[in-house]
């Protein structure tokens, strides 16, 4: 296959991008986006010319590291996968790909399609944790839970913090991220006792890190690499307001419709 | 004069040592652990576990990664479970069992003290992880579920469906932003730790690169933890994440920590096979896969070219069933994976190339029916689908063995601690617990036990029992090491030949694979031993890293890993040649059983191999820590 690149370059963050130009030639089908990618940069590094410079680790989906917007979708045209999964036998041969960073306030470009996280690790630091120390934890079967909760539970710590929800959302909200770590440890009985505190904290402190507000478009949901769903925003929301409203965000004796 | 290597295993019972030993050791008052300052590389399961419970204790922590947050350690990768000796299942397990099968499934080259501590920590970690709302899988009746593993015959893994890993290091990661948000922990992300500052013979900080300013300064501290994974990465392909290096325990080692059993790495059996030239890693099917799926290929080569739909019964050869019938396809990782190597090399492996097996779930799941199956690797097979675009649910998954996880590591005591005094190694950056070969889903066992349990406590116990005099910015031994990165970045830089880093990687990728790789034999290692010193002086002539050191440089930051590999290959290739056994993943073709299985040698090599560095021209020293067995009898390891 032979594509041509439209891809954004920048030097640093302070400094003016635009998007420039290759030829992607001789890529296999079955190569990976990002092996596409070190194909095209090694050609570069072989004229002696800097190569791309993107995000990666694990290559497997897992890490979370990866993520750019791929003809202006987050991690590209494949539903549920993340740009590491993405395969080259999506495209057609002639395609031309853009290819972009993540936008958004909260994520100031580093360098090329490399952006600053650090945002969301905050939002984690504010409250997303259960305060327990290491050591005195009783037997792990001592507080039987419901599969049905530690499944859905599950389903929202899938989270891999990659950002592709803020960077797809229109208003760069970080809510879907904010509310699968909320609805994970809120669905669990070791949650509870600062469920609504930690609804608090973090709301708070996406509105500190420059976030946008949610208007529930939806477009996280659709760029989610997981698959999360938006039921965890409303699940934020509930108990975002009931704490809100009520002098018991300590007490943990919230009503769980 | 050879290093002095002692275990500091305590006197004992097995079962009483590490009682005794945390009432033995020194405490740090509380009220004085703000005043230590100690520094953790790594934000794994380990490194991430300790840091968080260093900081709750009171110790001023910095903890740095290489990756953007400490989230992305490659532990999250982790797929299958976590083992315990919880025995919630009432199939016979206990901590002596579980000790035992660790010890036999290492091919007895592992310290009985250290693996029995680690058996008797992993019920604490599982009650850990609940507590900190860990969302492991669950029966209907609310408790937690269980399944099996290799290399075990009781059922005692937990897990958190295909993703175990994830979600036990964002357990640690949670706890650690926990401790970063309340100013405990100072987290360095995007920083890489490129030497080991040694003052007066102990390890008192680390030289560091910010990968973004690519400012290179020295960071100091009362004690050092290095956390930072093992060293897979050296084969080029390999199931560990593409910034996975040996650079932190390398350059340790270039400062006086011994290397140990540099030659134990595990193969996985049940990768992705690999696809074509431009393959950038390998990507792992969880061994709990093996549960459910049965290993097989065509008993005749001619039928290889068929599709396996069309290859009937009675032609399809169960390998693994028919070569170990009591453990099937629940064979140990080393035994599972030379086991597909010899049917590929007979030619009768399936797939491009003839380097795969098939993984056959179709009995499963006529048995347990398909939504079943969905359930318990629902993920797994979506991953195969997205990667090889074939569906597992109707047709066999082809797959091959990876190189996985290393056993070796640097050389650590009962208390984690290297030779150096006062650098700790922890997780599959030290060689403790695995022996020979590592059973499935006891890296993560490891990789918790000595940051949340272990660490925390014997590192007091040196803080206390030493006095450690602040050491300056500007002490030569700190001025030198600076003085020593900053001039290798140059040097990388400066070269400006004419071959990619990544080619490099890949041709060093080649020798080890090909000599050092799941066969090994004396005339391959010297051909490697020879084809190594070449490739890194080439390397040094005619590498090319485009771009400035001041700035983001991810060619740059490849380069010095590669350069550390290219000199790691070949202390492995040197370990390898000196073990004339075969012991675990470490398989030599001059000693084997008369039916093809690993002979080992416990008269003349029952010890751990601790290379110690030599200076640049010359060879590694080798030192001597013999493994002393008090409860346990060796045996030769049988799964038949």
């Amino acid at each position: 296959m032979q594509l041509t690149l439209k891809v954004w370059r920048q030097r640093g963050p302070d400094v003016e991008g635009g998007l420039e130009e290759y030829q992607a030639a001789d890529i296999s089908p079955e190569m990976s986006f990002l092996e596409m990618l070190d194909t095209v940069n090694e050609r570069l590094i072989e004229k002696g010319e800097v190569p791309i410079a993107f995000d990666h680790d694990c290559r497997e989906g897992i890490c979370g590291s990866c993520g750019m917007m791929i003809d202006g979708v987050a991690h590209g045209p494949m539903k549920g996968t993340a740009t590491c999964q993405l395969h080259m036998r999506t495209f057609k041969d002639g395609d031309t790909v853009v290819i972009e960073p993540w936008r958004a306030r909260a994520f100031p470009v580093i360098k090329d399609l490399v952006v600053d996280r650090g945002a969301l690790d905050r939002i984690i630091g504010a409250g997303g944790y259960v305060s327990v120390s290491t050591g005195g934890a009783k037997d792990g079967n001592i507080i039987p839970v419901p599969k049905l909760d530690a499944d859905r539970a599950m389903d929202a710590a899938a989270c891999i913090g990659c950002g592709a929800c803020v960077a797809a959302c229109l208003n760069g909200s970080a809510s879907l991220f904010t509310s699968a770590k909320l609805s994970h440890l809120g669905l669990l009985p070791q949650g509870q006792p600062e469920r609504y505190r930690r609804a608090l904290k973090m709301v708070a402190q996406m509105d500190i890190e420059s976030f946008g507000g949610c208007t529930l478009y939806g477009e996280c949901q659709e760029a989610c690499p997981k698959e999360i769903s938006i039921d965890f925003i409303s699940r934020m929301n509930r108990d975002f307001l009931y704490a809100a409203v009520t002098t018991s965000a300590e007490s943990g004796v919230g009503d769980d419709s | 004069m050879p290093l002095e290597l002692k275990s500091k295993v305590p006197a004992g019972p097995l079962p009483e040592k590490w009682d005794r030993h945390r009432f033995d050791m020194k405490l740090v008052n509380p009220s004085n652990k703000r005043k230590y300052t100690v520094i953790v590389v790594g934000s794994g399961l380990a490194g991430g576990a300790a840091a968080a419970t260093l900081s709750e204790l009171g110790y001023n922590v910095r903890c740095y990664c290489y990756q953007d947050s400490p989230r992305r350690a490659h532990s999250i990768a982790a797929q299958g479970g976590i083992n315990a000796a919880k025995n919630y299942q009432n199939d016979g397990d206990s901590v002596q069992r579980l000790f035992y099968d660790t010890i036999k499934g290492g091919d007895f080259r592992a310290r009985e003290g250290n693996v029995y501590r680690l058996a008797q920590i992993s019920m604490s970690i599982i009650d850990q992880c609940v507590a900190q709302g860990v969302p492991f899988a669950r029966e209907y009746g609310g408790l937690l579920a269980n399944r099996s593993f290799g290399g075990a015959q009781v059922s005692r893994t937990f897990y958190a469906r295909g993703q175990t890993g994830q979600q036990l290091l964002l357990g640690a990661y949670q706890a650690l932003e926990k401790e970063i948000d309340r100013g405990g922990v100072t987290m360095f992300a995007r920083a890489e730790m490129l030497d080991l500052i040694v003052v007066n013979g102990r390890a008192r900080g680390i030289v560091v690169r910010d990968e973004i300013t690519g400012t290179i300064e020295p960071h100091l501290a009362d004690a050092v933890v290095l956390a930072t994974g093992g060293y897979g990465n050296v084969f080029y392909l390999s199931t560990n994440a593409k910034g996975c290096n040996a650079t932190a325990i390398w350059r340790a080692y270039k400062r006086g920590a011994a290397f140990a059993n540099p030659c134990f790495t595990q193969i996985h059996p049940t990768c992705i096979p690999v696809a074509g030239d431009y393959q950038s890693k390998l990507t792992l099917m969880s061994e709990s896969l093996r549960n459910d799926g049965r290993v097989w290929v065509p008993a005749r080569k001619d039928d290889c070219g068929k599709a396996p739909g069309d290859v009937a019964e009675a032609d399809r050869d169960y390998f693994l069933e028919r070569k170990y019938p009591s453990f099937g396809n629940l064979s140990p990782r080393d035994i599972a994976s030379r086991a597909a190597k010899e049917v590929c090399d007979e030619g009768r492996g399936v797939g491009p190339g003839g380097r795969g097996v098939y993984l056959d779930f179709a009995d499963a799941i006529q048995r347990a029916g398909e939504d079943r199956i969905r359930e318990r690797y629902g993920n797994l097979f979506e991953m195969y689908q997205r990667i090889t675009d074939e569906n597992p649910y109707q047709v066999p998954m082809r797959i091959y063995p990876a190189v996985h996880y290393t056993m070796g590591g640097l050389w650590v005591d009962y208390n984690l601690m290297s030779n150096i005094p006062g650098l700790h190694v922890a997780g599959e950056a030290n060689f403790s617990d695995h022996g020979a070969n590592r059973l499935g889903a006891s890296a993560l066992m490891q990789g918790l036990a000595d940051g949340y349990f272990v660490l925390p406590n014997t590192l007091g116990d040196y803080l206390a029992s030493n006095k450690l005099e602040p050491v300056a910015t500007d002490a030569p031994e700190v001025v030198a090491a600076v003085a020593d990165v900053a001039t290798r970045t140059s040097r990388l830089l400066g070269v400006r030949g004419t071959r990619t880093v990544a080619s490099f990687h890949r041709e060093l990728g080649k020798i080890m694979w090909e000599y050092c790789g799941m066969a090994r034999s004396a005339e391959g290692l010297r051909t490697a031993l020879e084809l190594i010193p070449k490739l890194r002086a080439e390397f040094w002539r005619d590498v090319m890293v485009p771009g400035e050191g001041t700035e983001l440089n991810k060619t740059l930051e490849h380069a010095g890993r590669v350069a550390d590999f290219l000199e790691l290959g070949e202390l492995m290739c040197r370990d390898a040649l000196h073990r004339e056994e075969s012991c675990g993943g470490h398989f030599r073709l001059e000693h084997q059983t008369p039916d093809g299985e690993a002979r080992r040698d416990d008269d003349r090599f029952a010890y751990v191999a601790a290379w110690e560095y030599a200076g640049i021209d010359a060879p590694a020293v080798l030192n001597k820590e013999p493994l002393v067995y008090e409860n346990i009898k060796l045996s030769q390891r049988s799964y038949k």
